[in-house]
């Protein structure tokens, strides 16, 4: 990897290689037609066709936040703001799921409906 | 000279955390947007496969067209970075094509977007037909909004680098727009798997 922390003081400002952005946008490109093929075969894929979708998006989540974004050069601050309010985000989804779809007649008694 | 030295020390203003305030404070803006969409895709998950009456999701979603709007974003995102490259190394011609490549991809991404809905609704998806269409159509909508924002928001930094107004002194600029396009990419890399690709 040819990228380097190119600081403008203070820790800001870092930030790759034009090759490297171009790495990355095939990586993500190459991520995008996997995820796809994963659809269309979920039927071999069974059950780990989600958890495969679920990792190919976190990874293209976290390259596009690290390089292009440029949170792997700057400063941590900027990391920990993000990540409170992306947590929460998650923690928020996965409750509501876990309520709705997980946990035996929750919706009927929210709801009223069996 | 008292004015470039006036314009260096706003750019370079004592800070506690000795970060730049635009930056950290568009971080803590898109730490919140997480949440806004965070909300909107628990209400799209929450609903998914409730819907008591049709059109469902298999019946209208149109993978193939859909993959291919998203690989526009995806590749939006790439020429944007590579932007805030030619405005950081002062090539005005570069910064200037691929802050236009983006506009276009971005551009085409909404295009995808309109027809999409204008299709779903012809096949009977309204925004209250079901639980589908509400949901559907309130988080995809206001990603597309945040979408058109920026199209507009990069538009205007087109228009000032080829007045010549965006030298690398102004790459701040540029990369805050930048962040903000990364992260309206980020939220679609989420959607088009949880929305689309997850039946």
């Amino acid at each position: 990897m040819s990228s380097h922390a190119d600081a403008h003081g203070h820790g800001e400002g870092g930030h790759a290689s034009v090759g490297f952005y171009w790495l990355i946008g095939i990586i993500l490109a190459v991520l995008t037609a996997l995820e796809v093929a994963a659809y269309y075969m979920h039927e071999t894929l069974g059950s780990l066709e989600v958890p495969i979708l679920l990792g190919l998006s976190v990874a293209k989540f976290i390259l596009v936040v690290m390089f292009f974004m440029h949170l792997k050069f700057d400063s941590k601050l900027f990391a920990w703001v993000f990540l409170a309010g992306l947590v929460l985000a998650v923690f928020v989804v996965s409750f509501l799921m876990t309520l709705y779809h997980v946990v035996p007649g929750w919706t009927a008694a929210v709801t009223g409906v069996a | 000279m008292a004015e470039a030295a006036a314009v260096a020390h706003d750019d370079h203003h004592y800070t506690s955390t000795g970060l730049n305030s635009w930056k950290l404070g568009f971080w803590t803006l898109i730490g919140s947007e997480c949440l806004f969409f965070g909300t909107l895709i628990s209400t799209y998950m929450v609903y998914k496969g409730q819907s008591i009456v049709g059109p469902f999701s298999g019946d209208v979603f149109d993978i193939p067209l859909t993959t291919i709007s998203t690989f526009v974003l995806l590749m939006s995102s790439l020429a944007m970075v590579l932007a805030l490259d030619g405005v950081q190394r002062g090539n005005r011609k570069l910064s200037m094509a691929w802050l236009g490549v983006v506009i276009v991809l971005g551009a085409t991404f909404l295009g995808f977007q309109v027809y999409e809905f204008n299709h779903f609704y012809h096949v009977g998806l309204g925004l209250d037909t079901n639980l589908l269409g509400s949901s559907f159509y309130v988080l995809t909508g206001f990603h597309g909004a945040h979408v058109f924002f920026g199209v507009v928001w990069l538009t205007t930094l087109f228009v000032m680098s080829a007045r010549g107004k965006l030298p690398p002194s102004k790459a701040l600029n540029v990369e805050i727009a930048g962040l903000y396009w990364h992260f309206v990419d980020v939220v679609w890399i989420v959607i088009f798997v949880l929305v689309y690709l997850i039946q």
